[in-house]
């Protein structure tokens, strides 16, 4: 048959041979023409020595320094370059046996014998300084300088958080790291990782076969330079950061403070704590085993944010609000209390009291009524929907879920759904005298520190508050997240909110039968709240919630004290002094009586067990 | 009555001598590639050269074989043949071994096969098979549509290993249907597909689907001759635009520049429609549907790119276009391929010297850069010669091809061509940075059994029916 596309095969033909042009062309360029591509022929080999840049360095909110850097060395290996040496001597300059030698030298044998491998990690400045004056003695061996982190004080280890060797995890999912980078764990340096950790760069010299360096390859056309990572502006107070964790000393439990209007955290306290310096360097891995294996008192939990207490009476404040907004009860309205209603007991005040009284002597009975008032609502079709309408302004206060901050490890907590209660009780099973607990903060509800202390910022502010945050800035002028600086108002009106203020006000200035006291301070209005949380494994948790001056507030301020009993006992002299040394610098002589037996005091041999419930 | 013929004596000698030419200078570059002083000896069988040369040894006994085969055989069993391997890769898929992230091997013992690289004469088989059967009627679409089907079905098999750098070659195989008569519009869009899609990721999408309005207007001046009517036309598109831009500014807000332009194109295309059918302009249909296919091509390509792709397949189209420069991450491979055969100068370090190779540099240096240690070691003046030769050979069997009696022994010369070319253009031209890094072989060249086994059945095929041309009209 005949073939009518015959002439196809001149266009086929000339597209292969305009393809061969093609590549002749551009192999003649690179080979022939550019000089780019050509090494000196002879002996030359390349080495990438990586240019790791210096982490960005920590401020906290007055500008004092927290977190900066200290060098160390690494001390690499090409095994086909090594050659004769004096082991021994090497061994003893670095403080190694020589079976490690021998053990490290064979690693690297086994993992390329023409790449380097790192052979002796961090080895400290000191030690280096010796060491590099006979390093031409040692071929194949060079050294590549590294940053540490230095901390100028032994605090804050649970919000810094720390650095360590990325994982092959990490590896795999970010094509930025490679095998020896370095990557921040927790705390600040795990939030703002890529802020801190800058670029890294990377110079090419052309070395020979006695590992001399014979200069740049490509005239240094193909390094890179190492970035500078950002500095970050903490919003932490560095002195009331290290004044909190004094006070805690020998106690088990947090402190959360935040200035209520930007949500900035001034103090994170989760005690025990550790030295953030024994995470650093060579002693890093075997010191975070010790920290690890530390099951009683687990240093390494972030209680902040991480254990879930029931609120206890500290959550009064709270109810009441809802109360008010819903209009189930007025500030005038009153509640007889008999030592008690029906099956949940009070102590002995006098009765009845008003609103703004029951927040000051904490009364049970009265927030019982109140909130069977709340859940009888008769605007609502049925319980559940009222306590739907209940929940839903706990949730505007930020419970039951995480609040957003830059820490990825905090917790819920809980908050208690109708279905909850419909899976366990059955559909209509359930009244408001079955969880008539809730009024007092026991029962099916947890809150973490952080949850408590952003609550009480958002009544220090009469009804708002922004998410909790820890940085105030980045490197020079780069903004903080923007969810940061958006305002969270919650739907109940500031008049109420002033009658509450007005209880928490009585609660420590207050007559007989206020319950902080012990938390007055001179010419300043400290307001506040006890709590008891109810611990089933123990002595009760030490609650304190408080917020200060009363007008234009500048610190609102959670404390927890594990198994110390009533909050009227610890907790509120911890917060107090907290208050007092924000706002004045300094403790009153009047006061240093309370000062020093806070500091002295010591909970940690009585007791065993540390709930760290999830 | 049957003539014999003597079939060595009908073996074209010409390309039975560039092969070997090729496997042998395969084998000294594989032996300078994994040079080490501790294993000198070139036999050694624990070495890649070593085993290398076992399945040299036994290429040339299987291509003997298949030179005793009777041609028939090829033409009867190549739908057989077509069958078996593609339940082959369809196993691999099921039974592979999973390497790199691939299921492309099969492993039994020591000894691992790759279905794909015999796929590739199976798919030249069957499609001289069809073509035999359909002559040249590939512009009718019934018959067009089957043989996509035959070249696209083991292309899907392999993407799915997945090995991405096999399933592109299979797209070679469009060239054996333009020889055979395929559309040139079909071949058109390809090249413009091509073009486009690079186009979208070094220009704003904006400028160029607003170059793409003015080319097809200047093209449309061809069919349409009066400018008058041309003008209108513009005016029209530019009218449409405005509209919806000043629609999109004060009401929706929402519409992005390109999005006005595109609307633009489709509502115009009713007045455009009308003068098109009233005309009876064909030409202009084509220009608008072209124009149409485009833009709407341009904004897929530009959403799979930022939304489909995975990030290190961005990186390397975008290394590869100049768009970014990072010679210590994915541009690895490519920079140190490129620093060692620029090195090479003029006339190379010598045989063995090859620092940048030797001293492991560039990966994969045996296998898929082999072509490193040529252009390292030989210099421009190795390099010239392997693409000479390449060149000669893929003349050679053009001239083959074309000399061939049967459709079927044409179009399977076609196909060994088309591999070919693809094999050589891609390899050589990653190595030098001219194309993104798809991990495929230099036939005859590089390291490994079943790719050299899979070439070697894939030409002496084509040699054998070549040999017996004037014997039977298959």
């Amino acid at each position: 048959m005949k073939d009518v596309y015959t002439n196809r095969k001149y266009l086929i033909i000339s597209f292969i041979v305009l393809i061969s042009a093609v590549l002749l062309v551009k192999l003649f360029i690179i080979q022939v023409v550019e000089d780019t591509y050509r090494l000196s022929a002879e002996n030359n080999v390349l080495r990438y020595v990586t240019r790791y840049p210096a982490r960005g360095l920590i401020y906290d909110r007055n500008g004092t320094l927290m977190v900066s850097n200290q060098a160390a060395y690494d001390l690499m290996v090409v095994p086909a370059q090594t050659g004769r040496m004096d082991t021994a001597r090497f061994c003893s300059e670095l403080g190694i046996s020589p079976g490690y030698f021998n053990e490290r030298l064979k690693a690297a044998k086994n993992y390329n014998r023409r790449s380097p491998s790192v052979f002796l990690k961090q080895i400290s400045a000191e030690r280096y300084a010796g060491f590099q004056e006979k390093i031409f003695m040692y071929p194949g061996f060079y050294v590549q300088p590294r940053t540490l982190r230095k901390y100028s004080r032994p605090v804050a280890a649970h919000l810094l958080g720390y650095i360590s060797e990325v994982d092959e995890t990490t590896i795999a999912a970010d094509p930025y790291y490679k095998m020896g980078d370095y990557i921040g764990k927790l705390g600040i340096e795990e939030a703002y990782e890529e802020e801190l950790r800058g670029k890294r760069g990377v110079n090419i010299y052309l070395v020979d076969v006695f590992s001399r360096v014979k200069g740049s390859y490509a005239d240094g056309k193909m390094d890179t330079l190492a970035v500078q990572g950002s500095d970050i502006t903490a919003s932490i107070d560095y002195g009331l950061q290290e004044y909190g964790e004094q006070l805690m000393q020998n106690k088990t439990g947090s402190i959360v403070a935040i200035e209520p209007q930007t949500g900035e955290i001034l103090t994170l306290v989760s005690s025990p704590g550790y030295d953030p310096s024994l995470l650093v360097g060579r002693v890093r891995s075997q010191n975070y085993a010790a920290l690890q294996s530390d099951t009683i008192f687990k240093p390494l939990f972030n209680r902040a944010f991480m254990a879930s207490y029931p609120p206890g009476s500290t959550f009064k404040p709270i109810n009441g609000l809802i109360g008010l907004q819903e209009k189930v009860i007025v500030p005038e309205t009153e509640f007889g209390c008999n030592n008690g209603y029906l099956f949940v007991g009070c102590h002995s005040h006098r009765s009845p009291l008003d609103l703004k009284d029951a927040v000051a002597n904490s009364c049970n009975s009265y927030f019982c009524q109140a909130f069977r008032r709340i859940l009888e609502n008769p605007s609502y079709p049925s319980i559940p929907e009222a306590f739907d309408k209940w929940r839903s302004y706990l949730e505007e206060f930020g419970f039951g879920k995480k609040l957003g901050t830059e820490f990825s490890n905090e917790l819920n907590g809980i908050l208690p759904t109708t279905a909850y209660y419909d899976r366990y009780h059955g559909k209509g099973g359930w009244k408001a005298l079955t969880v008539i607990s809730l009024a007092i903060g026991q029962g099916e509800i947890g809150t973490t520190p952080l949850q408590m202390a952003n609550m009480t910022a958002a009544i220090a502010n009469r009804g708002y508050y922004y998410i909790p945050h820890i940085v105030k800035a980045i490197g020079s002028g780069k903004n903080i997240d923007a969810k940061f600086t958006q305002k969270h108002s919650i739907s109940i009106d500031s008049t109420n909110f002033e009658e509450i203020v007005l209880g928490m006000e009585l609660a420590v200035n207050g007559g007989a039968g206020s319950t902080a006291r012990i938390a007055a301070i001179n010419d300043i209005v400290v307001c506040g709240k006890t709590g008891t949380a109810e611990n089933p494994f123990g002595e009760d948790h030490s609650v304190f919630i408080a917020f200060a001056p009363k007008e234009n507030p500048r610190i609102a301020i959670a404390v927890y004290v594990e198994n110390a009993g009533f909050g009227a006992t610890y907790a509120a002299p911890v917060a107090s002094l907290m208050i007092e040394k924000y706002l004045k610098g300094d403790v009153a002589m009047n006061r240093k009586w309370l000062e020093d037996r806070m500091l002295k005091l010591n909970l940690t041999d009585s007791i065993p067990e540390v709930e760290t419930q999830n | 009555m049957k003539r014999r013929i003597n079939i060595w004596k009908g073996t074209d000698k010409i390309t039975v001598l560039l092969f070997l030419v090729m496997v042998i200078m395969g084998w000294f570059n594989i032996y300078a590639a994994v040079y080490n002083e501790d294993h000198k000896e070139i036999f050694d069988f624990t070495q890649r050269y070593g085993k290398q040369f076992i399945w040299v040894v036994a290429t040339l006994v299987l291509a003997s074989f298949i030179l005793l085969i009777d041609s028939r055989f090829f033409f009867f069993f190549a739908w057989f043949i077509y069958a078996g391997l593609m339940l082959l890769l369809l196993l691999v898929l099921v039974f592979g071994t999973e390497i790199n992230g691939a299921r492309s091997w099969f492993e039994f013992g020591n000894i691992s096969l790759q279905p794909s690289e015999f796929a590739k004469f199976g798919t030249a088989l069957a499609l001289a098979a069809y073509l035999n059967h359909r002559k040249q009627e590939l512009t009718r679409l019934n018959v067009f549509i089957p043989a996509v089907g035959i070249i696209l079905f083991p292309a899907l098999l392999i993407s799915l290993q997945p090995d991405m750098g096999s399933t592109i070659v299979y797209f070679a195989f469009f060239i054996v249907l333009f020889r055979e008569g395929m559309s040139p519009f079909v071949l058109v869009s390809g090249i413009l597909m091509v073009i486009l899609f690079f186009l979208t990721l070094l220009i704003n999408n904006l400028y160029l689907t607003a170059g793409l309005i003015i080319v097809a207007f200047l093209v449309s001046f061809y069919p349409v001759r009066s400018l008058k009517d041309l003008i209108r036309g513009f005016l029209i598109i530019a009218v449409t635009g405005g509209l919806i831009f000043l629609l999109d500014h004060f009401v929706i807000k929402a519409l992005g520049g390109e999005m006005i332009l595109l609307i633009a194109v489709i509502l115009s295309g009713i007045p455009f429609g009308y003068y098109i059918f009233t005309r009876k302009a064909m030409a202009l249909l084509v220009i608008y549907l072209f124009l149409l296919g485009s833009i709407l091509y341009i904004n897929a390509v530009d959403y799979s790119f930022n939304n489909l792709l995975k990030p290190h397949q961005k990186e390397r189209v975008e290394i590869m276009l100049g768009m970014k420069s990072d010679p210590h991450g994915t541009g690895y491979n490519v920079n140190q391929s490129m620093i060692s055969i620029g090195s090479g100068g003029l006339s190379g370090k010598g045989y063995l010297q090859g620092t940048q190779t030797k001293f492991k540099f560039v990966p994969a240096q045996s296998t898929d850069f082999i072509f490193c240690t040529v252009g390292e070691e030989w210099g421009f003046v190795g390099s010239f010669t392997v693409v000479g030769l390449w060149l000669l050979l893929l003349l050679r069997l053009i001239f083959i091809a074309e000399r061939q009696r049967s459709i079927f022994s044409r179009v399977y010369g076609y196909g060994v061509v088309a591999v070919l070319f693809t094999h050589f253009f891609i390899n050589i031209g990653m190595a030098i940075g001219l194309v993104p890094v798809i991990g495929i072989p230099l036939p005859f060249f590089s390291y490994g059994g079943s790719s050299l086994w899979g070439f070697t059945i894939l030409l002496f095929i084509f040699l054998r029916l070549d040999a017996s041309r004037t014997e039977y009209l298959v």
